[in-house]
């Protein structure tokens, strides 16, 4: 069975500028797979590679098989795109808009899943509105129900959650993850670090228009972050601990692997007199991953 | 030809249609205007092909508003979805470009059939008009509108801002339209220029579609007829040929 995305070798410049260079990358069907990486490290251009939006200079990209420049017929039934963009047409209403975009893919007839997509987003009130006429947020809801009304198999997200309310996130994810559980694929890219890390079961990291982490989510976490136990103290702790700590403003930061090893550190600190004001343990999280990948620590470490 | 044609000329077609009064009724409006003016100023002063001047002038009229609009028509369309970037709903599609093209052409073939009529129908009772050879009328409206539809595609992909649009409309489709025999008869002009006008397609256009109402014309309209037809030939290739590309469009 194909890879829902399969992209090989592609790499992509505008003018003197490397967009994408070689960039190398398989999501399987059925992943809820998470695009990383600053501003301008290429995911966009990725993505439009994908959908056909901008041609690559070289390389190749698969969607379930079909190739997006030989097959393209295929290729664009089988993907739905949210573009990152806040677009719409001023002239049409929503369901005006989601019935010309299901007829674009040659769909006729397509009520039935209209009213389904506009129910799961919230937008059955506002259906015969005007797009003008909606906020940022519902106009947000649209361009993901347009992407979604030729039930595409692959779903690539680019940023769909960027200046959303908190209320719209959740029916968002929710209805996304509950897609995702059907066996729709899907791809997001987002800026929110946590977001990546609650949903998706991998994720590859991009930098300068290459993939410079991939790995499941889990072991990404595992291998570029660690536990760590924070405490305020009134004095100074053992020089044994402090050599592998970090001190800031009062708070020492001690990492470690493994919770059996917390008590010993307590112990010692308590055996040398020290009195614990204030005390937590902080959790590996995707952010410190995102940063120590990005500051180019761990390049090369790709797998 | 697929059911994604067939919804992108609907749309094409329903976009102007919403907006009616400004894409239909204003240029209807305009041309009304001219011909009061002109007939008012030159009636009684000249005749063409032993037609009097307001007959002579109405099926100009009707073929410039045809050609104007159905420029606008497509070319307005693609600015608009490129600079608001909602050209992503047709290129996110499986649409191929054979269909992008069709799709945007006839719907400005539309508009312009929809404003020439009703320039028709605002003016035909100011003159009495024949309709000596109609089918000349269809033929030349229809390709007419098709060619200017084609540069419509062509401006619309290549500008990237309002401005730019504006300068091929202004620096190109207007002094052809106008410089084409809609306000007057090539004969009259001195012998220089009209050899410049046999040089404007535009000219054929407008000299063939007046044939099939007074069965006379400046030139035969099989000539009008081989020229306006390769010139549309060449610019639909030309125009699938950027399509087909991805030029501006999809880099």
């Amino acid at each position: 069975m194909s890879a829902a995305i399969r992209i090989t070798q592609v790499s992509k410049c505008f003018g003197s500028v490397r967009a994408l260079d070689q960039v190398d990358l398989e999501v399987q069907r059925g992943e809820f797979f998470g695009l990383l990486g600053p501003n301008g490290a290429g995911k966009t251009t990725l993505i439009s590679a994908l959908a056909g939006l901008v041609r690559a200079d070289s390389g190749s990209l698969n969607v379930m098989g079909h190739d997006v420049q030989l097959d393209y017929r295929a290729a664009r039934r089988l993907l739905g795109v949210v573009p990152q963009e806040l677009v719409f047409d001023p002239f049409f209403t929503v369901r005006e808009s989601l019935k010309i975009q299901s007829g674009y893919f040659g769909i006729r007839d397509n009520d039935h899943w209209i009213d389904e997509i506009l129910e799961n987003l919230g937008l059955t009130s506002k259906a015969n509105a005007n797009m003008r006429m909606l906020s940022g947020g519902m106009k947000r809801r649209v361009l993901v129900a347009q992407a979604l009304v030729h039930r595409p198999p692959v779903i690539v997200l680019d940023e769909p959650t960027a200046g959303v309310d908190v209320e719209l996130r959740q029916t968002l994810w929710a209805f996304i993850r509950r897609l995702n559980e059907a066996g729709h694929t899907i791809v997001l890219t987002t800026h929110y670090l946590e977001e990546a890390e609650n949903l998706c079961n991998r994720i590859a990291m991009l930098k300068a228009g290459r993939v410079v982490a991939l790995d499941t989510t889990a072991q990404l976490l595992r291998r570029f972050s660690t536990h760590c136990l924070r405490l305020r103290t009134d004095g100074a702790i053992p020089a044994e601990l402090a050599r592998g700590a970090a001190q800031n403003g009062g708070w020492w930061s001690l990492p470690f692997d493994a919770f059996d090893q917390v008590e010993p550190m307590l112990a010692k600190i308590r055996a040398a007199g020290c009195r614990i004001d204030d005390l937590e343990i902080g959790k590996p999280d995707l952010e410190e991953v995102f940063v120590r990948v990005m500051q180019g620590q761990h390049e090369g470490q790709v797998s | 030809m697929g059911h994604g044609f067939s919804t992108l000329f609907y749309k094409e077609v329903l976009r102007f249609w919403k907006v009616a009064s400004q894409t239909v009724g204003a240029p209807v409006l305009t041309a009304l205007l001219y011909l009061l003016i002109f007939s008012h100023v030159l009636a009684g002063h000249v005749q063409v092909h032993g037609v009097v001047y307001t007959a002579f002038l109405i099926p100009g009229l009707v073929m410039m508003s045809v050609l104007q609009n159905a420029f606008a028509n497509s070319s307005s369309s693609l600015i608009q979805s490129k600079v608001t970037g909602n050209i992503v709903f047709v290129l996110l599609p499986p649409i191929s470009y054979l269909e992008f093209y069709l799709a945007y052409v006839l719907a400005s073939v539309v508009r312009g059939l929809v404003v020439g009529a009703g320039v028709l129908l605002a003016t035909f009772w100011f003159a009495p008009l024949d309709f000596a050879e109609p089918w000349w009328i269809l033929v030349f409206a229809l390709m007419g509108g098709a060619i200017l539809g084609s540069l419509g595609v062509i401006a619309g992909i290549w500008a990237d801002k309002f401005d730019q649009l504006a300068a091929f409309q202004n620096f190109l489709i207007m002094p052809l339209t106008f410089l084409s025999g809609v306000f007057y008869s090539v004969h009259s002009l001195p012998p220089f220029w009209q050899q410049v006008s046999h040089w404007n397609p535009v000219f054929y256009m407008i000299d063939g579609f007046r044939h099939g109402f007074f069965g006379v014309s400046d030139t035969s309209p099989w000539l009008s007829l081989a020229v306006v037809g390769s010139c549309l030939a060449v610019l639909t290739a030309f125009t699938l040929n950027l399509l087909k590309r991805g030029y501006k469009l999809r880099n």
